[in-house]
């Protein structure tokens, strides 16, 4: 009977704690984890200020950098891995990006669609004569 | 005798754990959903500037930057804090958590430092569309971080009071959370207004 409760509380794992529990985290983890990061943070600012690259090329580059931090934060930091033991976690999470997806894509789309559809400022100021 | 009775006892108390910080998961998330709305309204209104100041006059990169590797540093040693509560080390638990204290309070100074030098420069929320919804967003940010320090100081005062019994376990787990999501949030927060704000 315990050996069975202990192992079915066994298969799922708290958010933030390592997998297999949490005496289990260990500071290498986490060391990793800085230095990803802040090699992706000095990427970011530098090529936010180096003079080399495409323009056009840079806000896209630093949505993808930014994007690759947060990963290496919910790895690295948070612990949420694609484990059996993190399966809550992980769809709780994907839901939460999903919700995420849906305000922010969703809101561009509908103001620059408004904003596309609107008369410039001019003709209003003349309609409100 | 003993060894099934610790061994009931962990088992309930490893399910606990899982509850207690898979909801706060949960709160972390839908945290995250209600700051999406605010970068969802930055993202619309940031050339709404009403003929002021764009954020390319306004922000200062070497202060992000300096308020980046704070947050960041933080995020590590309140990381070493938590593998300190695992071990029971009340010693390395205290010294992380004031180095995370320390930290994340610099890291609100600097913030402060650019609300008032903003503010003297009349570019203060009232100005445009695209300030309220900068002050909103990053002022919600650091909202959060000066709520996250009150808990990290309540917590050290529980460990230092009570010890590392298993319900201030958890709720070091559950501050463990939040201030790692408020530093994914900030990466967010830095990309999206600073550094493509100020991005050729």
């Amino acid at each position: 009977m315990n050996e069975s409760s202990s192992t079915q509380y066994a298969a799922q794992v708290a958010p933030g704690d390592a997998p297999g529990g949490q005496g289990e985290t260990s500071v290498l983890g986490y060391v990793i984890g800085l230095v990803l990061a802040s090699g992706l943070t000095a990427v970011s600012f530098y090529i936010t200020r180096s003079t080399i690259f495409w323009p056009p090329s840079i806000p896209t580059a630093l949505v993808v950098l930014a994007i690759a931090q947060m990963g290496v934060h919910l790895v690295f930091f948070l612990h949420i891995t694609s484990g059996r033991d993190s399966t809550n976690n992980v769809l709780a999470l994907a839901f939460g990006i999903l919700i995420v997806f849906l305000i922010i894509a969703g809101s561009l789309w509908i103001m620059a669609n408004l904003n596309h559809n609107m008369l410039p400022m001019d003709q209003i100021m003349k309609m409100q004569r | 005798m003993n060894a099934t009775v610790t061994s009931v006892h962990s088992a309930s108390e490893a399910k606990k754990r899982i509850a207690v910080g898979y909801g706060f998961w949960i709160f972390l998330l839908s945290d995250i959903v209600m700051f999406s709305c605010f970068f969802a309204s930055y993202a619309v209104l940031v050339n709404a500037t009403a003929g002021g100041q764009e954020g390319r006059q306004l922000f200062d990169l070497d202060r992000v930057a300096i308020e980046t590797a704070c947050l960041l540093g933080s995020s590590f040693t309140c990381g070493l804090a938590f593998i300190a509560s695992g071990k029971r080390s009340a010693i390395s638990f205290h010294v992380s958590m004031a180095a995370t204290l320390a930290l994340g309070a610099a890291f609100l100074i600097l913030e402060g430092a650019e609300f008032s030098s903003m503010l003297q420069r009349n570019a203060g929320p009232t100005h445009s569309a695209f300030l309220s919804a900068f002050f909103s967003l990053v002022g919600c940010h650091g909202i959060h971080v000066s709520i996250g320090l009150l808990w990290l100081m309540t917590m050290m005062a529980q460990v230092y009071a009570k010890g590392f019994r298993d319900d201030i376990l958890r709720r070091i787990l559950c501050f463990t959370l939040f201030w790692h999501a408020l530093d994914i949030i900030w990466v967010a927060l830095f990309t999206v207004v600073y550094l493509i704000g100020v991005a050729p």
